[in-house]
């Protein structure tokens, strides 16, 4: 998906000139829209001000990772407030976010993009539109995992079952840095944990289903 | 004032090293941390792309456990929680201030607090090491800790995103100078650096690689150029990517520099004097001895 870089400039995607069949494929129809969704993230990300956006740009401008981004962080604001639910729960860009909260910052309307972007994968995952094996989800939900079963994340075990559905290969690829970990002592086999392990369990399940109580 | 600790997991694993440092720091500082006893993850970036309740109520639960342990201790005051790793820093300072302002949220972490027999009020302060240096103990004591002087080491003070930005009290989120002021007290020389809350990539190192390695070369090979002879942060995942994965960028991109990654706790240690046995400095991929070798491991300090 992402063109490896060497050295110099940014790899930046060489905009393509549409041909008339590429404009009809990206023509949205009303119909296709979801009128609700903008209202819904905006309410879950407290993106109140999500409709104060006035498209400045600014946070597509501080973004480390916008280059690599199929929407930029500007239009996934646009987008959502007009409805296209499914091409931007489809979107590369919510799950390229790393959460570095620059735009949130920089936002001039205050509109906390950081946690839309997090709505947004709130939502993708629970309806379970991203590439099945897509990496960031798998990570998300493998970690999600550990952390309800011991109550603290454990590096070692979490990262095997990621590779082991992602990719096995790159398994491979990160054996030399495992390697060195082992060697300094920084990868550790002690299994962290809380000491009742159903309290996190308990605590999980209580407060979703208080959340699902919400209207 | 005694200061609660939160280590998150990092700090158990390949965090090591800023565990180590830090614990001796305050020690020598006087300042002793007592570790919360029974904390959780405090769920990360991850855990927020899942459920927005589940991860709230997951970091309100050392919130809780601080509040708990300070009703039972005999000193009185508001709690204080440090969280040394910038994402638990910022996860907790964000639940607090979440809970507080939306009250559906609040409902929920409550209901699921009191299911564990657990009560959160909002009282405890959540502090990052940086704050607690430069605020509590304050730049004359920890000058007056000092036994070497750092000697002119040209350091770039990295901050990564997640400490400053965007519910930190205690620095700018622009321009952070929080740790300049304390390199510069230990006679080392802070670069001006424009990339120093610059995201690293986080955890796209490990997801989509090229561009994780891609972020981070930016800020080695620039860190370099502008003449750092070390690198410090005060986050591990900023720490691990930089460092751990330093080869593997290297063979990426051919302009990549070598260059020792530590954190602020162990150079802090280096100046005040402490073995590096027990600053974790063998645990680094890179060793950092070659640049302290070049100002003679730092003068020693004639009072």
């Amino acid at each position: 998906m992402f063109k490896r870089t060497t050295g110099g400039d940014f790899a930046r995607p060489v905009p393509r000139i549409p041909g008339p069949k590429d404009i009809r494929r990206h023509i949205a129809y009303e119909s296709e829209l979801d009128p609700t969704f903008g209202e819904r993230i905006a309410r879950k990300a407290y993106g109140e001000k999500l409709f104060s956006c006035i498209q400045c740009g600014t946070c597509s401008g501080t973004c480390p990772v916008s280059h690599y981004m199929d929407y930029t962080p500007r239009k996934i604001i646009a987008m959502i407030r007009e409805g296209f639910r499914d091409e931007v729960l489809h979107c590369v860009t919510i799950w390229l976010c790393a959460s570095c909260y620059a735009c949130t910052v920089d936002c001039p309307r205050e509109i906390k993009i950081t946690d839309v972007m997090y709505a947004l994968k709130q939502e993708a995952m629970s309806q379970g539109v991203y590439p099945s094996r897509f990496s960031i989800p798998v990570l998300a939900r493998e970690f999600f995992r550990g952390v309800e079963r011991g109550g603290r994340s454990n590096e070692l075990p979490i990262m095997l079952r990621f590779f082991m559905k992602t990719n096995p290969l790159r398994m491979l690829q990160n054996a030399p840095v495992a390697w060195r970990l082992w060697r300094t002592g920084r990868l550790s086999l002690r299994r962290e944990q809380t000491q009742q392990r159903d309290t996190i369990r308990t605590l999980l399940r209580a407060a979703k289903a208080e959340e699902e109580k919400a209207p | 004032m005694s200061y609660w600790y939160y280590p998150g997991c990092s700090l158990k694993s390949n965090g090591g090293p800023y565990e180590e440092s830090l614990l001796a720091v305050f020690r020598e500082l006087d300042t002793p941390l007592w570790e919360l006893d029974d904390w959780n993850c405090c769920g990360a970036t991850s855990y927020m792309s899942i459920d927005e309740a589940q991860a709230f109520s997951l970091a309100a639960r050392n919130l809780a456990l601080a509040e708990q342990a300070s009703r039972q201790s005999p000193e009185k005051g508001t709690p204080q929680l440090v969280a040394p790793c910038s994402a638990c820093f910022l996860v907790l300072t964000k639940t607090q201030r979440y809970v507080k302002q939306h009250q559906d949220l609040a409902r929920q972490v409550h209901t699921g607090l009191r299911a564990i027999g657990l009560d959160y009020q909002g009282a405890v302060q959540v502090r990052h090491p940086l704050d607690v240096f430069v605020n509590d103990i304050g730049i004359p004591r920890i000058r007056k800790a000092m036994k070497r002087s750092l000697d002119g080491l040209k350091v770039a003070c990295y901050y990564g995103c997640q400490v400053v930005r965007p519910f930190a009290t205690f620095d700018s989120a622009h321009n952070p100078t929080s740790m300049d002021r304390l390199v510069e007290a230990l006679d080392a020389k802070p670069i001006p650096w424009p990339l120093k809350t610059r995201c690293c990539g986080g955890t796209l190192t490990g997801t989509i690689r090229d561009v994780g390695l891609r972020l981070s070369q930016i800020l080695l090979k620039d860190a370099a150029q502008r003449g750092a002879e070390v690198v410090i942060t005060v986050c591990p995942l900023c720490q691990f990517n930089l460092e751990c994965y330093q080869q593997e960028i290297a063979r990426t991109f051919r302009d990549t520099p070598r260059l020792p990654v530590l954190y602020l706790t162990q150079l802090m240690g280096k100046a005040f004097g402490i073995p590096d046995a027990a600053l974790g400095m063998r645990r680094l991929f890179v060793s950092p001895e070659p640049a302290f070798a070049r100002h003679q491991g730092g003068q020693p300090v004639h009072a």
